[in-house]
C-alpha cells in the first residue's frame, strides 16, 4: 500500500505493554502523551511517515500533466487533485511529529533513501489517460486500504486518515471520468485508455505488497490495529470492485487467467510479478532515481527560503517588542 | 559548499470554527514560521473546501495538556454523581414540560 513491507518491532515483554495490548484489544485510541512500546512507536513513525512521503513523491507523475491537461477544467481539477495529495502528506507528517520525529528528520530519511515511498509512484506517466488510470486505480487501492485505517488504533492517524478518506472519494471519480471519457472517445483515445490500464494494473495490485499470511511482522501489526486486513484481503477486494469497472469502460484488465469463481465469490487473478516489486522498492524502478533526484532538488532550492521566512519572523518579533 | 542546516519551522495547532455560532474546534496542526504564515498555511491546508469560517493558531508550545495517567483521579469523581443529570429526576408527566 502506500506504506509497504513496513518491518515491525517486536513487542516487548512486561506487564507494561500487556496492559497497553489490553487498551488496544478493548478498542481504545492511543494518544500521543500515553505510553507505549517502544516497538509501537517505532512501527507507527516508519508505517507514517512512508504514507506520508508516498502522498508527497505522489504528487510528482500526476504534477506531470498539470501544464499538459486537455481542457483548463481538466487542468483546474488535476491541480485540485494534486494539492488535495500535498495536503494529505501534511497530516500524515503531523501524525507522524507527535510521535516524536521531525518532519525534517523524516524528508532527510527520504532523500537518503532511509525511508521509501510507495513502489506505485516509481512508474511513468506517459499520457493523459494515466491521470485517468492514476486515479482510478492507484487511488482505488488506496481508499480500500485507508477506509479501515481510520479505525486505527493511534488517535493521531486515525484522524488523519479520516480528513484523507473524506477527499479521496473526489480523486476516485475524477481518474473514473477521465477514463470514461477516453473509453468512450476515439478509437486513439480507447487505445490510449486501454494502455494505461495495461501498464497500471500490476503495478496497482502490488501496491498491497505481497501476501502476508506468514509475515511476523503482520501478525504484530495487526495486533496493534495499525494494519487492519491482510495485503491478500485488500487485494482481492480491489480486484472484486474493479474488474466489473473495467468491463463498464469496455476495457481489458491484462489477464487472461481472471476469471469469476462462483464457488469462491472472488475473481481468480494473477498475481503481479513480485521480483519486479522488490526491485522497485530497492530504488530500481522506471522513475526511482528521477522521483528523489526531483524531491532532493526542491528540498535544496527550498532552504533559502525556509531561512528567509525563519529570518523575517524573528526580525518582525523584535520589531513588533521594541514598539 | 558545506550548508547549515536550516532551522526547523515551529509547530502550530489549528482550530477551526466550522459555522458561524460554533466554537473552534481541533483540526490538526502545521509548520509555520510565524503566526500570519500560519493561518494562510492552515487555510491551504485545513480549509480547501469550506470547512470553517474563522481559523485560529496557537503555538503548540503554549499547550498545557492534563496528564493522561490522571485519567482516574481526575474524571472517575463524576461516575458516582448521576444527579448531576436531569435525568436522574424522575418528574411526573402530569407535571408537563420540565
Amino acid at each position: 500500500m502506500y506504506a509497504q513491507m513496513v518491518k515491525s518491532e517486536p513487542r516487548d515483554q512486561s506487564a507494561e505493554a500487556d496492559a497497553f495490548q489490553a487498551r488496544i484489544d478493548a478498542g481504545e485510541k492511543i494518544e500521543p502523551q500515553d505510553w507505549m512500546p517502544d516497538g509501537y512507536r517505532k512501527t507507527l513513525i516508519r508505517q507514517i511517515g512512508q504514507h506520508a512521503h508516498s502522498e508527497i513523491v505522489g504528487q510528482l507523475p500526476e504534477g506531470n500533466w498539470i501544464t499538459r491537461a486537455p481542457t483548463l477544467e481538466r487542468k483546474a481539477i488535476l491541480l485540485a487533485k494534486v494539492q488535495d495529495e500535498a495536503g494529505h502528506g501534511l497530516y500524515l507528517y503531523c501524525a507522524a511529529e507527535t510521535l516524536g520525529v521531525s518532519r525534517d528528520e523524516m524528508t532527510e530519511m527520504l532523500l537518503d533513501g532511509r525511508m521509501k515511498y510507495s513502489s506505485i509512484f516509481s512508474y511513468p506517466t506517459l499520457t493523459w489517460a494515466d491521470m485517468g488510470a492514476v486515479g482510478w486505480l492507484v487511488d482505488g487501492a488506496a481508499i480500500m486500504n485507508q477506509v479501515p485505517l481510520q479505525r486505527t488504533s493511534y488517535g493521531p492517524y486515525a484522524r488523519a486518515m479520516v480528513r484523507v478518506c473524506k477527499e479521496e472519494s473526489f480523486h476516485q471519480r475524477q481518474g473514473f471520468d477521465i477514463m470514461m471519457k477516453m473509453a468512450k472517445g476515439t478509437q486513439a483515445q480507447k487505445k490510449m485508455a486501454q494502455d494505461a490500464l495495461n501498464r497500471f494494473w500490476y503495478p496497482s495490485l502490488m501496491m498491497f505488497g505481497p501476501s502476508d499470511a506468514e509475515s511476523v511482522h503482520s501478525a504484530q501489526s495487526m495486533a496493534w490495529k495499525i494494519k487492519m486486513n491482510s495485503n491478500d484481503e485488500l487485494r482481492q477486494k480491489f480486484v472484486d470492485q474493479t474488474v466489473p469497472q473495467a468491463e463498464y469502460l469496455g476495457l481489458t484488465v491484462p489477464d487472461p487467467d481472471l476469471k469469476w469463481n462462483e464457488e469462491r465469490g472472488h475473481y481468480d487473478f494473477s498475481e503481479p510479478d513480485w521480483s519486479e516489486f522488490f526491485d522497485v522498492l530497492k530504488g530500481n524502478g522506471p522513475c526511482s532515481v528521477d522521483r528523489i533526484e526531483t524531491r532532493k532538488k526542491a528540498w535544496d532550492d527550498g532552504a533559502w527560503f525556509r531561512d528567509a521566512m525563519v529570518a523575517h519572523a524573528k526580525k518582525h518579533k523584535t520589531k513588533v517588542a521594541a514598539e | 559548499m558545506t550548508q547549515e542546516k536550516s532551522p526547523e519551522w515551529p509547530l502550530w495547532e489549528v482550530f477551526i470554527r466550522g459555522q458561524h455560532g460554533a466554537s473552534h474546534r481541533h483540526v490538526g496542526s502545521l509548520h509555520a514560521p510565524d503566526a500570519e504564515i500560519a493561518i494562510k498555511n492552515a487555510r491551504d491546508v485545513y480549509t480547501r473546501r469550506k470547512e470553517g469560517v474563522s481559523i485560529w493558531v496557537v503555538p503548540t508550545t503554549a499547550i498545557a495538556a492534563s496528564n493522561p495517567d490522571m485519567k482516574g483521579p481526575l474524571y472517575d469523581p463524576s461516575d458516582s454523581k448521576p444527579y448531576r443529570h436531569p435525568t436522574f429526576f424522575d418528574i411526573p408527566k402530569d407535571v408537563g414540560a420540565m
